[in-house]
């Protein structure tokens, strides 16, 4: 059941981990919705 | 005081019976004919077919778009814009008929290159996205996840847990590896927190609000979503190892269609088809949970980075270059969509393979666990009884053992 609870805990760091990354990437909802960055040009 | 209210109430109350009756008494006039109560404009009857997601004829509207010709000169009273008034401009604008009065273009461009500004700005698939959803989408949705749960509680009242025939012997050998176990949960409890929270953001407006409120719902959703759009890693990660550790047992071969032919032994006691590491049953899964996990992961990136990864103009393309929407008789698919429409099919698809493959994986989940007696060890300590892997993997239990697994006859031969 190690492995189970390793993969648990692997999942929140992964999630944790990737909310910061795209945030300090610029992908934040409230500057992707805002404006110049939604145009395809 | 009391006079004046009744007096209102009853005004209201004829108001509401006239209004009852226009909606009664308006029919859909057949094309072409004059739609007397609205002066020409769309009825209520319209707007009920459209709800209904019936075709409505919106020529009296397409067609609506001026004609400078019989217009009354600019110089003259109400002569303004060439003869086009406001809204037959942008009636006009709306069905892409623009072209007499020059053509304009937006900056935001489809994959195919699609500027037209009529469908970036007027969006007419919006309304159809939307009632995709909220109907056909969440019924049959539901129907499937309802329906393959009640399946497996009848396969459980009828057949009962299926148990390890021999018994248990007590000795046992190692299936997974502790790396293997991992993939496998970090895929298992990613997908379960995804199904939960994907479910929320659907279902949520019609199930939870209703009972608990929108404050309470509130935070639900947005948790819900901070957490669906995060786990997502987690689980393409989890996905991508499964794949490479699993796929080369699972290439399929001719002892599946043994096990196929027996129903893999499921609904029969004593019978054991002959199988490898993994039986055909679990090659469906396998493959399943691997082409539904490669789509849903692709969908769910294009919705994560929206408009970045439109994706649907080039795969219809490539689907009417192989002919297959013809050869079931549609007709061609649209290859120029607007980025907004991209989005919207990106939604319905990732919802629409979320349902197969939670369906797929409620199967799954109850055969590893309460409908099987000794699978779950498999994927919790990694150890399994040796007489279960005998009946269920006879091949791969005499592979790892060098053991018999079959007393008289021996199917490997
Ligand atoms: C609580 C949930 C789950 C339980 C109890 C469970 C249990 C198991 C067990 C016991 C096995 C090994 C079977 C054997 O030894 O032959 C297995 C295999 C597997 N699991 Fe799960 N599982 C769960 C959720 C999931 C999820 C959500 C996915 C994918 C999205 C998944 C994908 C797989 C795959 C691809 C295999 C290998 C093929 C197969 O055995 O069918 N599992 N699971």
């Amino acid at each position: 059941m190690k492995a189970m609870f390793i993969a648990f805990v692997g999942i929140i760091v992964i999630a944790v981990g990737a909310d910061q990354i795209l945030h300090h990437a610029g992908f934040a909802i409230d500057e992707v919705t805002s404006a110049p960055s939604v145009r395809l040009d | 005081m009391a006079r004046i209210s009744t007096k209102f109430l009853t005004l209201l109350v004829a108001a509401f019976v006239g209004l009852t009756s226009v909606a009664v008494a308006q029919t859909v006039p057949a094309p072409g004919e004059p739609r007397a109560e609205t002066g020409g404009a769309q009825t209520l009857a319209d707007i009920l077919r459209r709800q209904e997601q019936q075709k409505v004829d919106d020529s009296f509207r397409r067609d609506n778009i001026g004609n400078p010709e019989t217009a009354a000169p600019i110089d003259g009273q109400l002569g303004t814009r060439g003869g086009v008034s406001d809204s037959e401009f942008w009636r006009a604008y709306r069905y892409n008929e623009l072209d007499e009065l020059g053509t304009v273009r937006a900056s935001a461009k489809g994959p195919s290159g699609d500027t037209s500004v009529t469908s970036v700005v007027i969006q007419s698939t919006g309304m159809e996205w939307l009632s995709f959803r909220k109907g056909p989408l969440k019924d049959y949705g539901g129907y499937l996840l309802l329906g393959t749960i009640g399946i497996l509680v009848l396969f459980f009242l009828f057949r009962g847990r299926i148990m390890i025939d021999g018994g248990k012997s007590g000795k046992t050998i190692t299936r997974f590896i502790g790396i293997e176990r991992f993939a496998h949960w970090t895929i298992a409890g990613s997908f379960i927190l995804l199904a939960l929270t994907g479910l929320t953001q659907l279902f949520g407006r019609f199930f939870i609000i209703p009972y608990l409120g929108h404050e309470a719902f509130a935070p639900i959703a947005i948790y819900g979503k901070w957490i669906h759009n995060n786990v997502s890693w987690a689980f393409m990660l989890g996905l991508v190892m499964v794949f490479v550790m699993w796929v080369s047992h699972n290439i399929p071969n001719r002892l599946d269609l043994k096990w196929f032919a027996v129903a893999g032994g499921l609904f029969s006691k004593n019978v054991h088809p002959p199988a490898k590491k993994f039986n055909a049953g679990q090659k469906v899964v396998f493959w399943g949970v691997v082409l539904l996990g490669a789509s849903i992961s692709v969908s769910g990136l294009s919705l994560l980075f929206p408009f970045e990864m439109p994706m649907f103009a080039a795969t219809f393309h490539h689907l009417n270059d192989l002919g297959l929407p013809q050869l079931v008789g549609l007709d061609p698919l649209p290859t120029d969509l607007a980025p907004q429409t991209e989005m919207q099919l990106a939604q319905a698809w990732h919802a629409i393979v979320a349902f197969v493959f939670m369906a797929l994986i409620i199967g799954h989940i109850y055969i590893g666990s309460v409908g099987m007696e000794g699978a779950f060890d498999a994927m919790g300590s990694g150890q399994v009884d040796e007489q279960w892997a005998k009946e269920h993997h006879g091949l791969w239990y005499e592979e790892v053992t060098g053991k018999p697994a079959y007393h008289d006859s021996h199917p490997a031969e």
